[in-house]
This record gives C-alpha cells, sequence and structure tokens, in this order.
C-alpha cells in the first residue's frame, strides 16, 4: 500500500461523508423528497471494493448506493442532481436515490427492491466472460438481503455455473429496524457459502486500507478461478435508516472510534506514519469543499421536464 | 432454412431461434430443460448447433433466471430465456417487472434490455388450476413492455424473430394448445412487425377480435357462424402492446358490432382494455353495445371434463355470440 493510494481512499471516504451528510440536510430541510439512504459508516467499504476494480468490472448496488457510486468513479454533481430529480442528473431526474445508474464507470444499476440486484450482477458475469472479456460483476447488498430467496438462488446459480461475481455484503447487523437474530439464526453470513463451496470471508469494515487489501484477494479469486466470491463486511449504520430519520440502532456516537471508517482509517494513517492528524483535517476540508460546490450547483440546475419523459421515451 | 410441407408451431419457433443465433452470436437461450429440447420441443436440437454456452439449463430458480437474462442483456447479450408456464412466471414478476421493465427508463435511457421471455398461456384438458391459466393481462398492465401472443406457426417464426432483434423486452406468450398446429412456411417469410394485427377471415356482419389460443376457436365459430347466415370478420391482434387498434377500429367501423374474446378469466381481462378502446373511439359506430367473452372468474378445476364449464368452448362461444345478437 503506497502513501498515495492511502490517502487516496481517504480522501474518496471524505468526500462521501460530505456529500451523504449534505444529502442529510436536503431531506431535513424538505429541499428534496423521495425514499433516500445515505451511507454514512459504509465508506470504507465502498472506497477500498471500488478500488480493485477494473475497468472492465460492472459494479451493481442496492438502495444505499451513494456510496459505491461516487467511490466507482461518478461525477459528485451528476449524483446529486439524479437525487434531486434534476436533468443533469445521472439518469436524467428518472431515477433517483434508488436507482442510481452511471455507464461510463460500468455501474449498470442500483435496485430499490432488496435482493433484486443479485442475478442482474450473475447477468453481468455471465455475460463478460460470453464476450470474451475477463471482466467480474462486484455487487453490494446488506445482511437483509440474505434472507431473500435470490440471494440463495444466487449463490447456487453463481456456483453451478462458476460466475465471477464478487458478493459483498454489508452486514451492519439491522435491517431498516429489525435486528439480525430476530430475521436469521445464521448471525455470520459467510455460512451460507458453505453448502456451495463458494470461498467466503468476513471481515470488519472500518480501516479502508485494511480492507482493501483483503478485497484485493478475494477479486483476484473471482476473477481467475472464475468463480463466486462472499464477501461479509461487518460496518454499522452511522444513522438512521432513511435521510432524516431521527432514529438510531445503538449509541452512534460511543460507537464512532470503533465504527466510524473516517476516524479508524485516520489513525491507520497516522500509525503507518504517513500523514497527521492536521494533514488529514485538510483532506476532509478539501473533500468538504469539492463537495459543496458540486452540490450547490446541483441545487442550481433545472428539474428534469415532462417533456424530458418523452424525448425518453422515443428514442429508438 | 424451410423444409418443403407443413411446419408445426413448435418447429416455426425452433427455425426462429436458430436463425437469430446463426445471425447473432450474442443470442443466448436460458430455461429448464431448453437443452433437453424443452417441456414441447421448442428448443430442439439447439444445443447440438451452438453449443452449451448459448443454450443453457437452468435450476427451477425462475426469479433468478430472468434476472440473470436482464442482467446479461443490459450488458451485451440477446437472452432468449423461457418460463415454462405462464403461471410460473408469478415466481419470475419481481425481475420482469420491478426491473426488466424499468430499467431502460430508471436509467435515463443509459441501459437498454433487448430480452425476450418466452412463455406458454392456456388450458388443453386436465392440467389444473395452476398449469393452465391465462395471464397476458398482467404483463400488459407494466409500462415498459411489449406483449406478443403469435397464434399461427408463420406469426410465430415471424414475431421470435421481430422480438429477438427488439432493442426492448418482449414478452412472447405462445400458447400451449397450438404447438401442434400446422402452416405451410416459405423461405421468404418474413419478420412479422410487432404491433400489426391481422384480418384471419374478412366479413361484415359482426367483427371478433381475439388472440392467441382463441384464434383458432374463432375461426371456427366464423364458419358455424357462416352457416348460420352471419358473416364474421375475424381480427387477430398477433400483438396485444403495442396495441394496433386501427385495424381493429377499421373493422368496427364496417360491421358495427363487435365481439371481444379471449381465453384468459373475462374479469379485469384484456378484453376490458380493448372493448373499452372500442367504445372510446369508435362510439358513434357502434350499433350494439361491445360484447366480452371470456373465462369464468373461477380456479380451473383438474378435470378435464369440467373444462368447458369454465373456460368457452367453440359451442360455448357459437351459443353466446347467437344470444347477444339475438337480444340484441
Amino acid at each position: 500500500m503506497e502513501r498515495e493510494r492511502a490517502m487516496q481512499l481517504y480522501y474518496d471516504m471524505a468526500r462521501i461523508r460530505a456529500f451523504e451528510r449534505i444529502v442529510e440536510e436536503l431531506v431535513v430541510s424538505g429541499a428534496t423528497r423521495g425514499l433516500i439512504h445515505t451511507s454514512i459508516g459504509n465508506e470504507a467499504s465502498a472506497v477500498a471494493v471500488c478500488d480493485v476494480m477494473e475497468p472492465s468490472d460492472y459494479l451493481l448496488t442496492g438502495h444505499r448506493g451513494h456510496g459505491h457510486v461516487l467511490a466507482r468513479g461518478a461525477d459528485p454533481y451528476e449524483v446529486m442532481s439524479e437525487i434531486l430529480g434534476h436533468q443533469d442528473g445521472l439518469c436524467r431526474g428518472m431515477g433517483g436515490s434508488m436507482h442510481l445508474v452511471d455507464m461510463a464507470h460500468r455501474t449498470i444499476g442500483a435496485t430499490g427492491v432488496v435482493g433484486g440486484n443479485l442475478s442482474m450482477a450473475l447477468g453481468a458475469a455471465y455475460s463478460a466472460r460470453q464476450l470474451g472479456s475477463d471482466g467480474v460483476a462486484v455487487v453490494f447488498f446488506g445482511d437483509g438481503a440474505t434472507s431473500t430467496g435470490a440471494f440463495h438462488e444466487a449463490l447456487n446459480l453463481a456456483a453451478v455455473w462458476h460466475l465471477p461475481v464478487l458478493m459483498v455484503c454489508e452486514n451492519n447487523t439491522v435491517a431498516e429496524f429489525t435486528s439480525r437474530h430476530e430475521h436469521s439464526v445464521v448471525d455470520e453470513i459467510v455460512r451460507f457459502a458453505e453448502p456451495f463451496a463458494i470461498p467466503a470471508s468476513r471481515m470488519v469494515a472500518v480501516d479502508a486500507i485494511a480492507v482493501r487489501e483483503h478485497a484485493q484477494e478475494a477479486i483476484a479469486l473471482v476473477r481467475h478461478t472464475p468463480g463466486p466470491y462472499l464477501l461479509e463486511l461487518e460496518t454499522r449504520r452511522l444513522v438512521g435508516h432513511y435521510a432524516g430519520d431521527p432514529r438510531r440502532v445503538g449509541n452512534v456516537r460511543a460507537m464512532a472510534d470503533t465504527w466510524d471508517p473516517l476516524l479508524v482509517t485516520a489513525e491507520r494513517l497516522k500509525k503507518e506514519g504517513w500523514y497527521t492528524a492536521d494533514e488529514l483535517n485538510s483532506f476532509v476540508v478539501e473533500a468538504e469543499v469539492e463537495i459543496r460546490a458540486a452540490a450547490a450547483k446541483a441545487k442550481a440546475g433545472k428539474p428534469a421536464s415532462p417533456h424530458d419523459i418523452d424525448a425518453l421515451l422515443s428514442a429508438t | 432454412m424451410i423444409e418443403g410441407g407443413l411446419t408445426s408451431y413448435s418447429r416455426a419457433l425452433n427455425l426462429a431461434l436458430a436463425e437469430e443465433m446463426e445471425a447473432d452470436p450474442t443470442v443466448h437461450v436460458f430455461g429448464e430443460d431448453v437443452a433437453e429440447g424443452g417441456a414441447f420441443g421448442t428448443t430442439r436440437g439447439l444445443v447440438d448447433r451452438f453449443g452449451k454456452d448459448r443454450v443453457r439449463n437452468t435450476p427451477i430458480s425462475e426469479s433468478t433466471i430472468v434476472g440473470l437474462a436482464t442482467g446479461a442483456a443490459i450488458t451485451g447479450l440477446r437472452p432468449v430465456v423461457e418460463v415454462m408456464f405462464i403461471d410460473f412466471l408469478t415466481l419470475a414478476m419481481d425481475a420482469l417487472v420491478n426491473h426488466a421493465a424499468k430499467l431502460r427508463f430508471m436509467s435515463g435511457g443509459q441501459l437498454r434490455v433487448p430480452l425476450v421471455l418466452r412463455t406458454q398461456n392456456g388450458a388443453i384438458g386436465g392440467a389444473g388450476a395452476q398449469h393452465s391459466q391465462s395471464l397476458e393481462a398482467w404483463t400488459a398492465h407494466v409500462p415498459g413492455l411489449k406483449v406478443v401472443t403469435p397464434a399461427t406457426p408463420r406469426d410465430a417464426r415471424g414475431l421470435m424473430r421481430a422480438s429477438i432483434r427488439d432493442a426492448d423486452p418482449v414478452v412472447f406468450i405462445e400458447h400451449k394448445g397450438s404447438y401442434g398446429l400446422k402452416e405451410q412456411l416459405h423461405p421468404d417469410d418474413g419478420l412479422v412487425a410487432i404491433g400489426e394485427a391481422t384480418i384471419r377471415r374478412h366479413g361484415s356482419d359482426l367483427t371478433i377480435v381475439c388472440y392467441g389460443g382463441a384464434v383458432t376457436v374463432a375461426g371456427l365459430v366464423a364458419s358455424d357462424l357462416a352457416e348460420r347466415g352471419i358473416d364474421a370478420e375475424v381480427v387477430d391482434l398477433r400483438t396485444l402492446v403495442p396495441l394496433d387498434i386501427s385495424t381493429v377500429l377499421e373493422s368496427v367501423r364496417k360491421t358495427g358490432r363487435v365481439v371481444v374474446y379471449h381465453e384468459a378469466v373475462l374479469r379485469a381481462g384484456f378484453g376490458a382494455e380493448i372493448a373499452a378502446r372500442i367504445q372510446e373511439e369508435a362510439f358513434a359506430d357502434l350499433k350494439l353495445p361491445v360484447r366480452r367473452i371470456g373465462a369464468r372468474a373461477i380456479p380451473l378445476p383438474a378435470a378435464a371434463h369440467l373444462e368447458s364449464a369454465i373456460i368457452p368452448d367453440r359451442a360455448g362461444v357459437l351459443m353466446t355470440i347467437l344470444t347477444f345478437l339475438e337480444a340484441n
């Protein structure tokens, strides 16, 4: 891990954090409507996994996907515009927060239906190989998705067809507001891989450097076997379920030292002797400035119009 | 390559699949038992010709099969995915309705889903309530899907080829009882355009609008009517979405009397959509109210001899039409 790459990871996490804080503000202030879920607490997972992807790989995510989409390279102005329902949004304002698609970076989908992205990831992996690329599909989902039939069907079919899919489960131990033990007797999601002989591992995803090293091994295995891999990343949701939701699961202030990826990764960078606290702070400030500018520009943008709907439908 | 002689509906589909797979290496076929030829023989021989990579058996995982096909469609392939019975489409509705149908729009046009979902409808005696349904109305109700219902071998071939070439998802609904139907095909039979109805029988007294499995019955009923001096015109819609309403209206303006007939349950069936459009757009040309014919809203009994109590057969359709014409 080079010092510069570590800084980039940290900076990208800070960008995501800044972005999501602004999204929370916009929702609370009533500047935007809709079903919006921020990913505060998942930043290390997003930047580390996306950093080990190749340009030819496909990314899919779910309703809590802003971080993934940004980490993969989407323009924050276009992501914010999409959340606001503006013309310059990634999806021309038609998809919104839960359905971000950014084809320029092979982010082929997010779904608002829990588990709905798993089978599509299998399809993307399948077509990559059929068309002669060594691309893989990376799909993010939460622990709640592991109760769906879609999850178990996907494990089975990925194993039978040797599909190169990196299945990344961000296990924050809570599905909306129900804790995991209320809807599953299986605490460790990696266990689900066992009957299918799918390689799997779990780790706490707060030190982005450590997550990246681990994700690199996992994706190499996926690419070269080829075959599926189930990567369970433990995180904690440091905010409510949806943007503006005042409810918290656990005492998030007390949890921050252990579970806030920015704090933990900062400690790692300092411990390695790579950056000082002041330098790290300046990265955070720089990220906030960048994101605030993009958000302000997005807010000032044109809302999507009914004309845009017709234009979309008539394109052949 | 068409062989001489009569070609069955299932063979016509087989030919269409082979023709498109030959022309375009991105066309892949998925489904339960497809490599074995399929439950009705439609995919027979394809795996020998095109290989296991392109003709793939799947586990019994309808939701994931259709989702996988969707994921493949948005990343460069043209999948033809089979759901063996439309009754099992219920298991794949999330993949079809929430994803395949919506991705083009939700992505602001970044994604296209050139997917064909092949399935089959209908009752053929004794298959029971879970293997005999006609659920085309469900798919017709979903924005983002095209729905085709070929009744004849020529149309099956032409519409399958057109569906595979379409850039958007097409639900291709075959009829269980039609696989053995035979028709003379010609090598220069071209594509049948999606969204075009056709007149099966020209007439001037009555319009019968129908599609899919009902078309054959409608043809027989038309000859029964002719024996009684009633000259019926049979309009085969061929495509439900997009609906070729102008061909229907042209017939309505000519005859002034319409019966809309399908095998599916009458209540909230696709016939209601057709009837509503006719009266909205050609009210002044109607001599009578539009009459619909369809199945009673009761799950189908398994005993084959009871089917006609639920799904009108030829005699039942004829009786209904005669009663309707007499009463008016």
